[in-house]
């Protein structure tokens, strides 16, 4: 059976309040603390991008996979963040590994779900026996528009998973996507932030792609919600995951250990993968994870991983999800803020 | 003058129709109140639509809408009065049929408002305002409701939770009504405590962004008569108009409009303000709602708020105000309210508005307004 063998992430130590992006818009902070369940996020330093955080989440996963880079047949970013429009991110990344020449390259683009896209993908060349391992990152440094709902929420952060066929630390049981046209979310070319479609994203986006797949995803594996020790949606704010875990009859103790949204804001690509993350470091060998992510435009990905004996003699060689969210933050005031984001710019 | 009987109403449920058109929540609601009707032809239709061209780019409406209901070639007017287009509507319907132009006249209202983001459905709305004195300095509904708050609260000490208790009322109202937006009740403190929109108003206090529809078919009282149809009488109808902009007029606390708009109107139907038995009224904001009662002349001036909180107004009280939920949690798609008022009337006339029925009301009153009372278009229904 295939599934992960090895995984890690990485946080930005840089955070903002949200009530020191209120503050500059005037708008009523309690309100949005309350509305979004948000109380800060996570920051990139000025020379932080995706492809660097997709480097330090990969060598934390390869610490735990304890095996070779040139082994590593495959290796993807999912990101909306890329820092190119032309010229790919894996390269950079499956050369900072060691993982090349020998290696299938791709960046994957899919709003928020980009990462679990290249998780699947990843997976599926391993179960086909075209790869012996393949690796895949979720990572973003998601942008949202000055004075935006979505400026509050929009973070950074990057979860990286090695899948393979022996050394699992998660089996994976079984996967389902669930897609369909539905533009809540869009940037076009050229354009710096990306558009949305205000109430349009709950109903009819979010809720109905997240149900839908993890219906969808229990139907097929024959499972419900009390199978589950824990399960992880895309967190694009507090209230969001909550919800839907309301809504498919999933009590607030599986969600929460996953639940990393209202001190690390929405890291886009990295959220649901983050969510994994966080949950491995904390799960028991044989307890079932549900892992259902969401993408605007829209579509979600959901996994059923079983957690092996593995996971105790991996998870203390690297840092655990919690700790780098918790541990050694920085605050940066809203001008630190503009700088580091590129709101503000330098005179040449 | 004729006689105008109501003989059929429509209304399908309020909410954010996403995976609705325009055309198609107003035909569905129209073919509801033809077939109540059960009438085989129309011969003209009035719509009440405040900005179709904001909200969904589309204008040359009343052809679009008689077309898409199969009613071409029929007269169809669409009348725009800010969010008393609806109310405006149904005067109209009634002139034309009280004046023997037309015998059976079709009046919908009708407003798509989710087809756009937040901001731009403020900035329509706001069209509702004067551009030049109010729109252009940065002011919203919102804002100008706040106002008018804020001096009813510093001239007659209506107070903070005075205004919680109209949302309160008005969600326990629209509770039972299954058509609402927001079928379900809110407490005083989740109405403290919800999200400040312009001080004093916080969301709870704000009627909804909404995409619905209503309609009526109206006929002469005679034709109904004959054709056996359950028949409610409008017995009165009255327009006013006033200042659009607030700075203009002479007091903030008084909507002088709706005060003569209802004068008119009873006047016509003989009646008085206490032989009401419900009123359905333009709560857009909860200050509106203590400010309307006010002028109708159901409390002196200045007790709209404590009135509110003796119950006076609740289902049950002495003057039941806005049984179907109000605009605050029926929705307020605002072309379509003032002929939801008229539905909501006509079915407690009529006996037939379920568990929030007002146990033998014979008399309705609704009061539907524009701007911050610009305009306000009173009609009064009798069960016959």
């Amino acid at each position: 059976m295939a599934g992960i063998v090895g995984y890690g992430a990485y946080i930005p130590r840089n955070r903002i309040r949200v009530e020191e992006i209120a503050k500059v818009w005037g708008a009523d902070a309690p309100s949005y603390k309350k509305g979004l369940m948000l109380e800060e996020k996570s920051v990139p330093s000025p020379d932080q991008d995706t492809i660097s955080m997709s480097v330090e989440a990969s060598r934390r996963a390869l610490k735990r996979a304890g095996i070779d880079p040139r082994e590593i047949g495959a290796v993807y970013i999912g990101s909306e963040s890329h820092p190119y429009a032309v010229k790919p991110s894996g390269t950079v990344l499956a050369e900072a590994i060691g993982a090349t020449p020998d290696v299938h390259t791709a960046d994957f683009e899919f709003a928020c779900k980009a990462g679990t896209e290249g998780m699947f993908v990843a997976l599926s060349l391993v179960q086909a026996g075209a790869v012996k391992y393949g690796l895949a990152v979720g990572a973003d440094t998601s942008q949202g528009a000055p004075g935006d709902a979505l400026e509050y929420s929009a973070a950074a952060g990057a979860a990286a998973f090695i899948f393979g066929e022996d050394g699992l630390v998660a089996d994976c049981l079984d996967t389902y996507s669930y897609t369909t046209d539905t533009p809540d979310f869009w940037r076009r070319e050229y354009q710096y932030y990306p558009r949305h479609g205000g109430r349009f994203t709950g109903d009819p986006a979010y809720f109905k792609h997240i149900t839908g797949a993890a219906r969808g995803m229990m139907a097929k594996a024959k499972m419900k919600p009390e199978d589950f020790q824990y399960v992880v949606f895309h967190q694009p704010n507090g209230k969001f995951p909550l919800r839907a875990g309301e809504i498919l009859g999933f009590a607030k103790e599986q969600i929460e250990p996953g639940w990393l949204v209202p001190k690390l804001g929405n890291t886009y690509s990295g959220s649901s993968p983050l969510g994994l993350t966080a949950t491995l470091d904390v799960a028991k060998p044989t307890e079932l994870i549900l892992v259902v992510s969401y993408g605007s435009g829209a579509g979600s990905d959901a996994f059923v991983f079983r957690v092996t004996k593995r996971i105790d003699e991996v998870r203390e060689l690297a840092p655990r999800t919690r700790d780098l969210l918790d541990r050694r933050k920085t605050y940066i005031d809203y001008g630190v803020y503009a700088k580091y984001r590129r709101k503000i710019r330098k005179a040449e | 003058m004729r006689d105008v009987a109501v003989i059929g109403v429509g209304m399908t449920k309020w909410g954010e129709l996403w995976e609705k058109s325009l055309r198609t929540i107003f035909t569905e609601t129209a073919l509801l109140a033809i077939d109540d009707a059960g009438v085989e032809r129309i011969d003209s239709m009035v719509v009440g639509c405040m900005s179709s061209g904001l909200f969904v780019g589309q204008e040359h409406l009343a052809s679009l809408l008689s077309d898409e209901l199969g009613r071409n070639p029929v007269p169809a007017a669409r009348v725009e009065s800010a969010c008393s287009s609806g109310g405006l509507a149904l005067r109209q319907g009634f002139i034309e049929v009280a004046s023997g132009i037309s015998d059976i006249v079709l009046v919908g209202g009708v407003e798509k408002m989710t087809d756009v983001t937040g901001c731009e459905a403020t900035y329509a709305l706001g069209t509702a305002a004067d551009q030049e004195y109010e729109g252009y300095h940065g002011l919203t509904f919102p804002g100008l409701y706040a106002m008018m708050a804020v001096a009813h609260m510093h001239k007659y000490g209506t107070t903070r939770e005075q205004l919680a208790r109209v949302a309160v009322k008005n969600h326990e109202n629209g509770s039972k009504n299954p058509l609402a937006q927001f079928p379900f009740k809110v407490s005083v403190e989740a109405v403290l405590n919800s999200v400040l929109v312009a001080d004093p108003l916080r969301i709870l206090d704000c009627s909804p962004i909404t995409d619905g529809a209503a309609a009526v078919v109206l006929c002469p009282i005679d034709m109904a008569r004959k054709a056996g149809n359950r028949v409610v009488r409008i017995a009165g109808s009255g327009q006013a108009t006033d200042t659009i902009a607030l700075s203009s007029r002479r007091d903030l606390t008084w909507l002088e409009s709706t005060h003569l708009a209802a004068e008119k109107a009873l006047a016509m139907a003989g009646r008085k303000i206490e032989d009401m038995d419900l009123f359905e009224v333009h709560d857009c904001f909860t200050i509106a709602e203590i400010m309307v009662t006010e002028a109708l002349g159901l409390v002196p001036k200045g007790r709209g708020g404590p009135a509110v909180e003796e119950g006076l107004t609740a289902v049950g009280g002495k003057f039941p105000v806005n049984p179907s939920g109000g605009l605050k949690a029926k929705g307020h798609p605002v072309g379509a309210t003032g002929v939801a008022q008229a539905v909501e009337v006509v079915k407690q006339l009529r006996g037939e508005a379920g568990e929030r029925q007002i146990k033998g009301a014979r008399r309705g009153l609704t009061q539907n307004m524009g701007g911050t009372g610009g305009s306000s278009v009173v009609h009064v229904f009798e069960a016959a």
